[in-house]
């Protein structure tokens, strides 16, 4: 309820006025789950601008997954992330990896729910695409069924960079590609996505871009 | 405010725009029936969006002068967000863009405190002169010159330009008894809007020599004297109606209006042709962004406003 009101009263006003959205590609977000929306990450506002974009009555079956490190690293951000952000959050490190990093995943993919991720794995340089890690992969090679939307953000690195607390308002273009589905080979399935991811950034590569 | 309240002529003006509304609805619907086969979509949305634009605009002058300084101040928010938006900026310059973000708020503050010396000073001399020393401090000198020039003219457009139009609220209405506060507002953003319209229409039927052909290849020398002449003669009717000025002010204010729309609308075309985009946005459908809307309005709102000031406030 909570979370809900959040998104409502506080993100969705902020996302559309505040920010501003051209979103293109809107149709191809799923409208049900069990679904993976992957997205590059280059601000703390990509989870949110990427919950706005759907519709809310679907809120409580979207989560985010964030790295546990990072987000629970005290009482308070931690209860924030868990129950107002929604977020799943997931142990990235090293030891920790495979079976047991990926099970909470799976476990709400099983149970019909939207999962976003960032397979940069963090937000790295501002408006700067980092390498895919292969999570994904993972995750897709035990539920091959599951489908994979690519979601490329455009200026969020502008607005609130890492490292920033002031949000400085832009216009954000947002593409959104059709789902991609499991081919069968985590190598191969990284390339498939990395080419998405780079045709959805020619597309939206411009004049007026930073070049900061 | 009650609409008991608002000027007869008010009252008129917009009952008329309502109409050439209507007229432009019924126009793109037939046009769409009579040629099924050509595409009339991009015509109709544009209708439909000026349905808004006047709507938004009636919210902005007829409640009160709160509600009127709000909406302005949003909507130049929202022009320089997207010119900013547009614009190649420095990651070094965050929180000075944050400043120039801030400007927006104090200076419609101004507006709605009626202060006139600290709202024609304030953009132009103190965020002036802060920005740059913002700048400084963060040190960063490398493209320093192009990021606060590109900066605080983008300022002046959206902001000190457009906030001429709220200050035309809080002129003293009893300066103007044909057309009360707001009056001369409504005059000058018909006529700006008409004045484009007319130059428009008049280059498509007679339009051959180009009169900016690097920057607006679709400018002719026809259309922009056939606009200018339709809006001085508009002007001069409407001016007992709506405003305090003679027949012989309201023609020079027809003129002026007439060749600063213009102007208004290259200098932003200038803008896009460097930046290499078609439309400055998408916030508006059939019309692009909210700068492509507004243009015009960048040059006629400051000019026009001091041409009345001088004269009669």
């Amino acid at each position: 309820m909570l979370r809900r009101l959040f998104y409502l009263l506080l993100v969705k006003p902020l996302v559309l006025f505040l920010i501003g959205l051209n979103v293109r590609g809107r149709e191809h977000l799923p409208n049900s789950g069990p679904a993976i929306v992957v997205a590059n990450h280059n601000s703390h506002l990509d989870t949110l601008v990427l919950m706005s974009l759907f519709p809310q009555a679907l809120i409580p079956q979207v989560h985010p997954v964030a790295a546990a490190d990072y987000f629970c690293r005290n009482r308070w951000l931690k209860a924030f992330a868990l129950n107002i952000v929604g977020i799943i959050p997931i142990d990235r490190r090293p030891s920790a990896r495979d079976g047991d990093t990926l099970a909470p995943l799976l476990t709400a993919l099983d149970q019909g729910k939207i999962l976003i991720l960032f397979p940069e794995g963090t937000r790295g340089q501002p408006e700067r695409r980092g390498k895919f890690k292969s999570g994904v992969a993972h995750l897709l090679s035990k539920r091959p069924d599951v489908p994979i939307t690519p979601v490329f953000f455009s200026g969020l690195g502008k607005c609130l960079p890492k490292g920033e607390f002031v949000l400085v308002p832009f216009f954000v273009d947002v593409f959104i590609a059709p789902a991609i589905a499991w081919n069968g080979r985590r190598q191969g399935f990284m390339e498939v996505l990395e080419q998405a991811f780079d045709a959805l950034q020619i597309s939206a590569d411009k004049p007026g871009c930073d070049q900061g | 405010m009650t609409s008991i309240n608002l000027p007869l002529s008010v009252q008129i003006a917009f009952a008329g725009i309502a109409l050439m509304l209507c007229i432009a609805s019924c126009l793109s619907i037939t046009l769409q029936h009579r040629r099924p086969e050509c595409d009339y979509s991009e015509l109709r949305q544009r209708v439909r969006t000026w349905w808004i634009i006047v709507a938004v605009f009636a919210v902005a002058v007829l409640i009160n002068r709160a509600t009127s300084v709000i909406v302005l101040g949003l909507i130049s928010f929202l022009a320089f967000k997207e010119y900013l938006s547009l614009i190649p900026t420095r990651r070094a310059d965050h929180r000075v863009l944050f400043w120039a973000y801030l400007a927006i708020p104090v200076q419609y503050y101004w507006v709605w405190a009626g202060w006139y010396g600290l709202f024609i000073i304030f953009i132009p001399i103190y965020v002036f002169l802060w920005l740059p020393m913002r700048m400084i401090l963060i040190g960063e000198t490398q493209g320093f010159l192009r990021a606060i020039g590109t900066l605080h003219w983008g300022l002046m457009i959206c902001v000190f330009s457009l906030s001429h139009m709220a200050f035309m609220l809080v002129l003293p209405a009893e300066n103007n008894p044909g057309g009360g506060s707001m009056g001369i507002l409504i005059y000058l953003i018909f006529l700006t809007e008409i004045n484009d319209v007319a130059q428009y229409l008049w280059g498509k039927s007679l339009g051959k020599r180009k009169i900016v052909p690097k920057v607006s290849p679709n400018k002719t020398f026809a259309g922009f004297w056939g606009g200018v002449l339709s809006t001085a003669v508009l002007a001069v009717l409407l001016a007992p109606w709506l405003t305090p000025l003679t027949r012989i002010e309201a023609l020079g204010a027809g003129l002026l209006i007439g060749v600063a729309g213009f102007v208004g609308d290259v200098t932003i075309s200038a803008l896009k042709r460097d930046l290499g985009v078609k439309n400055s946005g998408s916030l508006l459908p059939g019309h692009g962004g909210i700068l492509d809307r507004l243009d015009s309005l960048t040059y006629t709102a400051p000019l026009f406003f001091h041409y009345v000031y001088f004269l009669h406030y």
